[in-house]
């Protein structure tokens, strides 16, 4: 029987400190009770000597300095593991939600993970077709990738990520075993349930692990969540041997969890108020996405995150940008006009789609078509600045003809139906018809063989 | 014998000892029972504080903390080209032998091979004095490299006996060398050198030779010298990444030391497999046989990220000893940056500006300051080019990395959102962007590229700002009212932006162009232009010279001559000729 520790010397915020223990470990996990029924749970962030200050997960409330029970673990914060977890709903922390029931679990896996070697990672190549075409076309979803959604509040970005879910994992290729495993860190009740209603209603609920920690519920249980569901969708995908999208919404109010309790903790605050380490955990947490060399099963990671004030600088969407392999950025203007669904494909990437499209995985004119739609819709941008100076009618007939081009892009490529689920050839044909509405010589990025085959030829599309 | 030491507090990757202790600043450590590395960053009379390399998580207070008396140092030997490292040089491969897909902690293992044995080729014989520096014996590390073994800076004497020429592990003695002193030391191919001092040379050149990478707006806009100094600073998205593998790729050095310094995993991974398949045109072997890699990806631990860059350093330095020219490749400095403003909040030092220490400016010129171009120890030439991405928080040149930087090196190529989302890649801004060595490296470019080069340089980057400056007014009234002289240097301004600065990395022939290539586009762009700018001046209407595809066609020069066929150029300039000849006899 492990020593129970009595008492606590103070309380502050999150953070409880206990004094006297012995042989506590740096990132371990404690249980204190308090009256003898509340059980909360609790990490050791720092020690000095017999004093330990611990991070209480469930909020310290009721805790008082005299009627509590702490006992140390011994190990680090742990999940239980086993396949059954597919078709379940815990909290923040891995504690089924369900009324399901324990999980019986087969091994228990300490959720920090540990960094994947470079030596022994693949390098993703195998592109996952979403249906959607301004994904599919200019910012190709690759397997093993990190793709987050850049968002704002009030913009459909719930919306699109189900649409993704919906249409990549019930794809052709059934043979290959899909799941999915949904992260909800602070989001709104609606929310968590809109997306449990999207899968049960397309049928996928049996495979998707759901973890939620809705806005109400505590705010460091949500410094936990996305690592318990990556360990959980590792365990899947290496172990298992599935194909597993990991949706995680919002990262801002991880973020903000963050914040919150470094303040409390007293540490000195860098950007905005943000911890100085906000890099480094935001990295340890997307760069569990990835394929391992010789390992069926691939973790691709979906994060989605509201941008505070639409602000792309802000410290949250900008460091997260900069450790993903690009992003997917949504623009209010364009939800404004009723595109559906509003993707901004100008500052919109994926990095790792040069490697996974053309010959041999979608199509030979694939990255050239999709340079050539990003340069003149770049061109779009100028046309439209200076019609709003000088006035439409005012126009050379070339910036008409991208005016033009424009608004068809953005109609008719970006836009689509929610339900509908285009083909990757379908993608390229609404890329081409829209290329034709511009003169050939406009045409700059793409090779003149290329252009030889596809732009003179009109009526060949229903053949693809 | 002092008393042992214990852990006493543990505050993530920071690690205390009560008490007065022998430790010594920047010493190494091994801590816990897991043995992780650390390395002693503060002393006083009540706390040494030390920074671990690893994972602290399971760390209990009272584990014993084990000096080893050194300061953090590096194994150099052969074995470390065509490696890929941690921060702390320990080998990656080995490590996923070990403990498969994940790094796990403490591992105390040998950072090279050291029961390889390596065909070695002695250079010394009994009775020659040897001075630091003095290259004992030749190993081929690779087809492309060969790893010349020296004496360690600081020793010298005569050499009592040396093995004769076979093949050594690199702990064998090879060499013994009697000092002054009459002590014997025995020399193996092994040194070992602290990461944080600059290895010695005998003397610094200035810069005077460009480090050639085959990217048109580096060599010919903005070169860099070898042995310079070169800052890429732009937001995500920008390619500052995609720029270092290019120079990697095809830049003249003799080896790359590329540091993945808290960047993506799959990109290291990226590196790996490209360079071991890709081609060096000057040896005809892989990519990897010339390139060293140290990956600290940002999962991994944020103290070794702070030592990566000194590692590839001293790496780095330790070839350009043997006579090469290295070039380093540090993707990205930032991530440093915000290495050591991590390490410094959890010291509660006094932040500066942003949170980030008040001593990132002078850690930065240190760094940059051990590039350079230098005669060795051993009379050699050798130089260490370092090219630094900077990753400014919101893409905003004005944050303290970037302005930091912008004071230690003298090239500076800078990034543009606006020309990465029109996918107009390299998407260097050529106003923003400069090189300071422009004026060092032009007698280098007159003797061996064309004595009118660096004049035509120029004259692109005028007609550049030339169209900068009209395109404000076009933005406000349309082009249509531009006289037809602006209209015609606006036109050239299109060709060189898209035929010559823009430069397509996928591109079998675009991806890397030789200087003379560079010139000859650079002199054909001109030639039209003073062709087109005559028929202007005769009155001809800028929208008849664009009814002619002659535009158009200089613009696909990039990919319609091959890098070996220079002798099609020709035919663009009768082009040109006969584009000229044809309006003045349409319109005359």
């Amino acid at each position: 029987m492990a020593i129970e520790y009595l008492g606590l010397s103070s309380v502050n915020g999150p953070f409880v400190v206990l004094e006297g223990v012995r042989g506590a470990a740096y990132d371990e996990i404690v249980e204190i009770v308090a009256e003898g029924r509340e059980k909360k749970l609790g990490r050791i962030v720092e020690i000095n000597n017999d004093k330990a200050v611990v991070q209480v997960f469930e909020g310290t409330e009721n805790l008082s300095l005299h009627n509590t029970h702490t006992r140390l673990t011994g190990h680090p914060m742990e999940i239980g593991l086993t396949k059954d977890l597919l078709g379940r709903t815990f909290n923040g922390i891995g504690e089924p939600i369900d009324n399901l029931g324990d999980v019986a679990a087969e091994k228990y896996a300490d959720v920090n993970g540990k960094p994947l070697n470079p030596v022994t990672r693949e390098y993703p190549r195998n592109y996952i077709r979403t249906g959607i075409s301004a994904i599919d076309g200019l910012t190709t979803l690759i397997r093993g990738q990190k793709l987050p959604i850049f968002s704002g509040n009030g913009l459909p970005h719930d919306q699109l990520a189900a649409q993704i879910v919906r249409q990549a994992s019930l794809g052709e290729n059934s043979d290959e075993q899909f799941a999915i495993v949904f992260a909800a860190m602070g989001v709104k009740y609606d929310v968590a349930e809109y997306f449990r209603h999207t899968f049960a209603e397309s049928g996928v609920f049996d495979h998707v692990v759901m973890f939620l920690n809705l806005a109400n519920d505590p705010v460091v249980e949500r410094l936990i969540t996305p690592k318990v569901a990556l360990t959980v969708a590792e365990y899947l995908a290496f172990e298992k041997h599935m194909h597993i999208l990991v949706i995680l919404t919002d990262m801002t109010s991880f973020a903000e969890a963050m914040r919150e309790v470094s303040s409390s903790k007293g540490e000195i605050p860098s950007r905005k108020g943000y911890p100085g380490y906000l890099y480094s955990e935001l990295a340890t947490i997307y760069e569990r996405a990835g394929i391992v060399e010789g390992v069926e099963g691939s973790v691709t990671q979906i994060p989605i995150l509201t941008m505070p004030n639409d602000d792309i600088t802000h410290p949250i969407p900008d460091l997260t940008g900069y450790i993903t392999e690009g992003q997917i950025v949504l623009d209010r203007s364009l939800n404004g006009q009723g595109v559906y669904p509003p993707i901004n494909v100008l500052p919109s990437l994926s990095r790792l789609m040069k490697d996974g499209i053309g010959e041999g995985y979608t199509r030979a004119d694939h990255q050239a078509v999709a340079n050539q739609l990003f340069s003149s819709y770049a061109k779009v941008g100028d046309a439209r600045a200076l019609a709003s100076v000088i006035g439409e009618d005012e126009l050379s007939a070339l910036d008409k003809k991208y005016l033009e081009f424009g608004k068809a892009f953005e109609n008719t490529f970006v836009g689509q139906g929610e339900e509908e689920n285009r083909t990757i050839l379908q993608t390229l044909e609404v890329g081409w018809k829209l290329l034709r509405m511009l003169p050939r010589e406009e045409l700059d990025r793409i090779d003149t063989k290329i252009l030889d085959q596809y732009y003179d030829a009109v009526g060949d599309e229903t053949q693809a | 014998m002092t008393k042992e030491l214990k852990i006493f507090g543990i505050n993530g990757p920071l690690v205390s000892i009560k008490g007065q202790t022998d430790l010594k600043m920047g010493e190494m450590v091994y801590v816990g029972e897991e043995k992780l590395v650390g390395e002693v960053i503060r002393l006083t009379k009540e706390m040494a504080t030390i920074q671990v390399f690893e994972e602290t998580s399971g760390l209990k207070p009272g584990e014993t903390v084990h000096p080893t008396g050194a300061t953090l140092s590096v194994t150099l030997a052969p074995g470390i080209v065509k490696n890929i490292f941690d921060g702390i040089e320990r080998p990656l491969a080995e490590i996923a032998k070990k403990s498969g897909t994940y790094i796990d902690r403490g591992f105390s293992m040998e950072s090279l091979d050291t029961k390889k044995k390596w065909p070695t080729k002695i250079c010394v014989k009994p009775g020659d004095y040897v001075t630091g520096g003095t290259i004992l014996a030749e190993v081929p590390e690779t087809p492309a490299i060969t790893h010349k073994v020296m004496v360690p800076p600081g020793l010298e004497g005569t050499v009592e006996t040396a093995v004769s020429d076979g093949e050594y592990t690199i702990n064998d003695t090879i060499v013994t060398v009697m000092r002054r002193d009459d002590s014997v030391v025995n020399l193996t191919m092994t040194q070992k050198w602290p990461i944080r001092v600059s290895r010695p040379c005998a003397k610094r050149y200035p810069a005077s030779r460009p480090l050639v990478t085959g990217q048109r707006i580096l060599d010919t806009l903005f070169p860099i010298a070898k042995g310079g100094t070169a800052a890429i600073p732009g937001g995500f998205g920008t390619g500052k990444t995609m720029t270092q593998h290019a120079i990697a790729k095809w830049s003249d050095a003799d080896l790359i030391v590329y540091i993945g310094c808290g960047e993506r995993g799959n990109e290291m991974t990226e590196v790996l497999e490209d360079f071991s398949k890709l081609i060096d045109p000057k040896s005809g072997r892989p990519m990897m046989d010339r390139t060293v890699l140290i990956a600290n990806t940002s999962n991994m631990p944020v103290a070794a990220r702070e030592a990566s860059i000194y590692t590839g350093l001293t790496l780095a330095e330790y070839y350009r000893d043997m006579g090469y020219h290295v070039a380093i490749m540090a993707d990205s400095t930032s991530r440093w940056a915000e290495a050591l403003r991590e390490l410094s909040g959890r010291l509660e030092e006094m932040p500066a500006e942003e949170g980030f220490p008040a001593y990132l400016a002078s850690r930065l010129s240190g760094f940059y300051e051990r590039a350079g171009m230098v005669e060795n120890l051993n009379g050699t030439e050798g130089s260490v080019t370092i090219i630094g991405a900077v990753s400014p928080q919101g893409g905003d040149f004005s944050e303290p990395v970037t302005q930091n930087t912008k004071r230690f090196v003298r090239c500076f190529w800078g990034l543009d959102k606006g020309l990465a989302y029109a996918r107009h890649f390299p998407a260097i801004h050529w106003l923003t962007s400069y090189s300071e060595y422009l004026p060092d490296l032009a007698s280098w470019y007159a003797d061996h590229v064309g004595s009118d080069f660096i004049d035509d340089r120029n004259q692109l980057v005028a007609i550049l700002n030339q169209e900068s400056s009209l395109m404000e007014i076009v933005k406000l009234i349309g082009n249509d009212v531009l006289p037809d002289d602006q209209k015609l240097t606006l036109e050239i301004a299109r060709v060189i932006r898209l035929g010559f600065l823009q430069q397509n990395a996928f591109h079998p022939q675009d991806t890397s162009v030789p200087l003379e290539k560079q010139k000859k586009m650079m002199e054909t762009i001109l030639y039209l232009y003073q062709k087109a700018k005559a028929l202007v001046a005769m009155g001809m209407p800028m929208s008849v010279l664009k009814e002619d595809p002659i535009f158009d066609r200089v613009i696909s020069i990039k990919y319609d001559v091959e890098n070996d066929r220079l002798d099609k150029f020709d035919d663009y300039k009768k082009a040109i000729d006969r584009f000229y000849d044809d309006v003045i006899a349409r319109n005359a």
